[in-house]
């Protein structure tokens, strides 16, 4: 089977997992990857020129961010690894890449995709401010360029990572404001049956929770956001706190996420079959549990095929590359499939009791005023949607979309797809299964034309072997 | 049957030519139920470039395309209340060599017989006016008095106002049989409408064959994929919708900055399963067309491209009128890539064909008897001209 040209896309630990699965195996499949060096979003390094500390990075996961930049760099000679290139269009049977080398076309035979995650977010007054950033981004500031987003920054949201970044962010010098949960205490209390199963990961969520409250960071729970303020510039956030009472914090800078959604629309380019998935409230490819799309040679792996963290991923990515070998006649250890599989099924128990206990607040979306922006790309407003559903009879995303602009623009509804769902759903009475979702269109992200039309590079459609 | 609908003219397809019939029967207090199989306004007429225009158009549809222009178009907001963001931009025909001079400058004279005035730009006068033209613009024919609207919003705003006037609409459902007799039509569709009219408006764009072979009229529709691509918003600097000799490409610029460019087709069309796909080295290939003639289009990003499923006559134009075969019946489709413009006043043709008996508009170029074998009866035979393209 040596002869199977494999593609994956994404070099997180999903995609690192796969590669080194697939190696193993005798294969040399094409790694393409968005990023300067692997990684992924959750082990992404710093530019060569930097030198910090493991720990300073990745906190307690300093040695598993070692461990898979080690594995990934071992496979370098045995891979045919292309970094910093997009895979911009998806046809069964062909990638359309651009990057370094220029654009590019690369026949496949098998295709894992391993996309990964973004900051799920939900829009409120404001958050358009300069000085206001998701979780991830602003996370990505300090680990990739050592910089922290602002100098006082208040922290809000819900999900692991809301105290994860406010941690990194503490330990960094920086000033935490606060850090405010949209989560009330109680839902954390009723998930711990189902957290439990987290172990360690849960005990690290602790120990975050203990150290920021060691350091007086205040930290707030039952939260309801009401708006970032300033003029040019954040000056400080606006909120209601579980008691009802209004507040505000001063602070030059606001991360805020609710939790993450999975990146899938190359899987939607393949015309995979997608499902509504009420854990992460969105419309997911389908896979089984080893990670099969219902397109034949289509594998999914990570948090690109519904969140389930970076441990996860690994096995998921080890997994999906087992059945890969599989599908194609290669020998595979059954038995080691099966205790990937266990593993597997006790983290998805976990990202349940998270999802328990930091709930994506979906009550907001009623609240969200008229006047607030949802798409950004577009200048979109909450009551321009309303006004489309109510008044020009918009009761799917999709015509949303036309009648508005609303997710037409640079991110194509990435950022503001999951809200606007919820706000129309909200506006109508309606469960977000019903109201369609955006469908994916390429390019994935945008795509330079200037890069797109330059010349081929000789040898550049070589085959992925 | 979760449903049965008595009504006068039945519909299928909601389209901008179905709407508009609609809605025209309608206000002549007509009763209408309109079927389509998926949204209205949401097929070709909803998802093309959204070119209003008349230069390069074939010159039987010229009285067609100047009702069109003169009684909807330009007031859409009294016709339907909203403009749909439609703007008299003018349109900018490029040639890029002298055969494509004499091409442009041929067509203007014999436009000019049907009342459509263009001017012929040199290179000299382009670089004036048009500094934004690369090398390959060698020369242009101008038409002031076309232009463009956003096709996502015009289907839909006239599917409003036709069912503000009483017109049933019902999207999402697909006629899967169609019995006629003696008193009319019987149409039934997969989510258990039954529907019966006096008279039938087959406007179903890339599946009008499907319905006209029902009757025995034989007509041979290509599926198109015309190919779109949208950038960015860029500095507002090209006003006028752009097109070249050839029809290799067609581009605008709207005010918010964004450089929408369509092609003539290409893409993989799957009728049955109501589904196209886009063909990246076809969306690459305009792309290079593109750059060559307006250079700065690269300094874009491409945000998004998508295509869409129409239907092609032989000879590019329209099917539109009487049924040869079935008395009641009338034929809209067909509209071969440039149907956009058309679309309002082919809606009242058909109201007037079922209404009157006759429209007021010439429309003897368009009938499906043109397609009709010898052995058929009528005789016409199929006319070929070049294909032009919005």
């Amino acid at each position: 089977m040596t002869a199977h040209r494999i593609l994956i896309v994404g070099a997180g630990p999903a995609g690192t997992r796969a590669a080194e699965t697939l190696v193993a195996h005798g294969l040399r499949p094409v790694v393409v990857d968005e990023g300067q060096e692997s990684g992924g979003q959750i082990y992404r390094r710093e530019p060569p020129a930097f030198s910090r500390k493991g720990r300073d990075l990745y906190g307690f996961e300093a040695l598993k961010a070692a461990r898979m930049h080690r594995v990934f760099d071992a496979l370098k000679e045995r891979i045919d690894y292309r970094p910093a290139t997009l895979v911009w269009n998806l046809s069964r049977g062909d990638a359309w890449l651009a990057g370094p080398r220029g654009p590019e076309r690369l026949s496949y035979d098998a295709i894992l995709l391993a996309s990964g995650a973004m900051d799920r977010v939900i829009p409120f007054a404001g958050w358009t401010l300069p000085g206001v950033y998701t979780l991830g981004g602003a996370q990505v500031a300090l680990k990739y360029q050592a910089c922290l987003v602002g100098k006082r920054t208040l922290f809000m949201g819900t999900g692991p990572l809301l105290y994860l970044v406010a941690y990194q962010y503490a330990r960094h010098g920086g000033e935490v404001r606060g850090v405010l949960d949209t989560a009330r205490l109680g839902q954390g209390i009723a998930a711990l049956p189902k957290l439990a199963s987290g172990g360690r990961t849960l005990l690290k969520g602790l120990y975050y929770h203990a150290r920021l409250h060691s350091r007086g960071v205040p930290m707030r729970s039952g939260i309801l956001p009401l708006a970032a303020e300033g003029g040019a510039a954040l000056e400080g956030f606006r909120y209601r706190d579980a008691k009802g009472r209004e507040r505000r914090i001063a602070c030059d800078a606001l991360a805020f996420g609710f939790g993450l959604r999975s990146e899938t629309q190359l899987a939607d380019l393949l015309g995979c079959d997608f499902r509504f998935d009420p854990l992460n409230r969105q419309w997911l490819p389908e896979i089984d549990a080893d990670g099969r799309a219902s397109v034949e040679r289509v594998y999914l792996a990570g948090d690109g095929a519904g969140a389930t963290g970076a441990d996860a991923a690994e096995l998921r990515g080890e997994l999906a590359a087992l059945a890969l070998v599989k599908d194609h006649g290669g020998e595979v250890d059954e038995r080691h499939m099966a205790r990937l599989r266990r593993g597997l099924s006790r983290l998805t128990r976990f990202r349940e009791g998270l999802e328990a206990a930091f709930p994506f607040p979906r009550h907001l979306a009623g609240g969200i005023s008229d006047e607030t922006i949802l798409c950004r790309c577009e200048a979109v407003r909450a009551g321009e949607l309303r006004a489309a559903a109510r008044e020009l009879g918009a009761d799917e995303i999709n015509r949303v979309k036309a009648f508005t602009r609303l997710g037409m623009g640079r991110c194509q509804g990435r950022v503001c797809g999951a809200a606007a769902v919820e706000v129309l759903a909200h506006c109508l009475g309606r469960e977000v299964s019903t109201l369609g979702r955006l469908r994916g269109q390429a390019p994935v992200k945008p795509l330079s034309i200037a890069q797109a039309t330059a010349p081929e590079e000789a040898g550049g459609s070589e085959k992925a072997a | 049957m979760s449903e049965r609908i008595d009504t006068e003219v039945a519909i299928i397809g909601g389209g901008l030519g179905g709407c508009s019939a609609a809605l025209h029967l309608s206000r002549r207090g007509v009763p209408v139920a309109l079927l389509d199989k998926g949204a209205v306004g949401a097929g070709a007429s909803g998802v093309n470039f959204g070119g209003v225009r008349r230069n390069g158009r074939h010159l039987e549809e010229l009285p067609l395309a100047e009702r069109s222009l003169v009684d909807y178009w330009r007031k859409l907001e009294s016709w339907i209340g909203s403009d749909c963001e439609y703007a008299e931009t003018g349109h900018l025909k490029f040639g890029r060599d002298e055969k494509d001079a004499a091409e442009l400058e041929a067509y203007a004279e014999q436009a000019l017989a049907h009342g459509l005035k263009l001017e012929i730009l040199s290179r000299n006068a382009l670089e004036e006016r048009c500094p934004w033209v690369g090398e390959d613009g060698h020369v242009a024919s101008w038409s002031p008095t076309d232009g463009q609207a956003n096709p996502r919003l015009v289907g839909p705003a006239i599917a409003r106002a036709a069912r503000a006037e009483g017109v049933e609409i019902r999207e999402q459902s697909e006629v899967t049989a169609i019995v006629q007799d003696g008193h009319g039509f019987e149409l039934e569709t997969e989510n258990g409408i039954l529907v019966r009219a006096k008279a039938l408006i087959n406007a179903a764009g890339a599946w009008g064959a499907k319905i006209a072979a029902m009757f025995g009229e034989e007509v041979i529709l290509e599926t198109v994929t015309p190919q779109m691509v949208v950038t960015e918003p860029m500095p507002y600097v090209i006003e006028p919708v752009t097109g070249v000799c050839g029809g290799s490409f067609y581009l605008r610029q709207i005010p918010r900055g964004n450089i929408i460019i369509g092609n003539g087709g290409g893409g993989v069309a799957e009728l049955d399963a109501s589904r196209a796909y886009v063909v990246p080295e076809r969306t690459l290939e305009t792309l290079r067309d593109v750059v060559r003639l307006i250079p700065r289009v690269a300094d874009a990003h491409v945000i998004r491209v998508w295509t869409g499923l129409e239907g092609a006559t032989p000879d590019h134009t329209p099917v539109l009128g009487p049924s040869r075969t079935t008395p009641g019946l009338f034929h809209s489709f067909g509209y071969s890539g440039h149907g956009f413009q058309l679309g309002p006043a082919a809606g009242a043709v058909l109201a007037e064909l079922v209404r009157d008996g006759k429209s007021k508009s010439e429309i003897g170029a368009f009938g499906i008897e043109r397609f009709a074998k010898p052995e058929e009866g009528s005789g016409g035979t199929a006319r070929r001209a070049p294909n032009r393209r919005s």
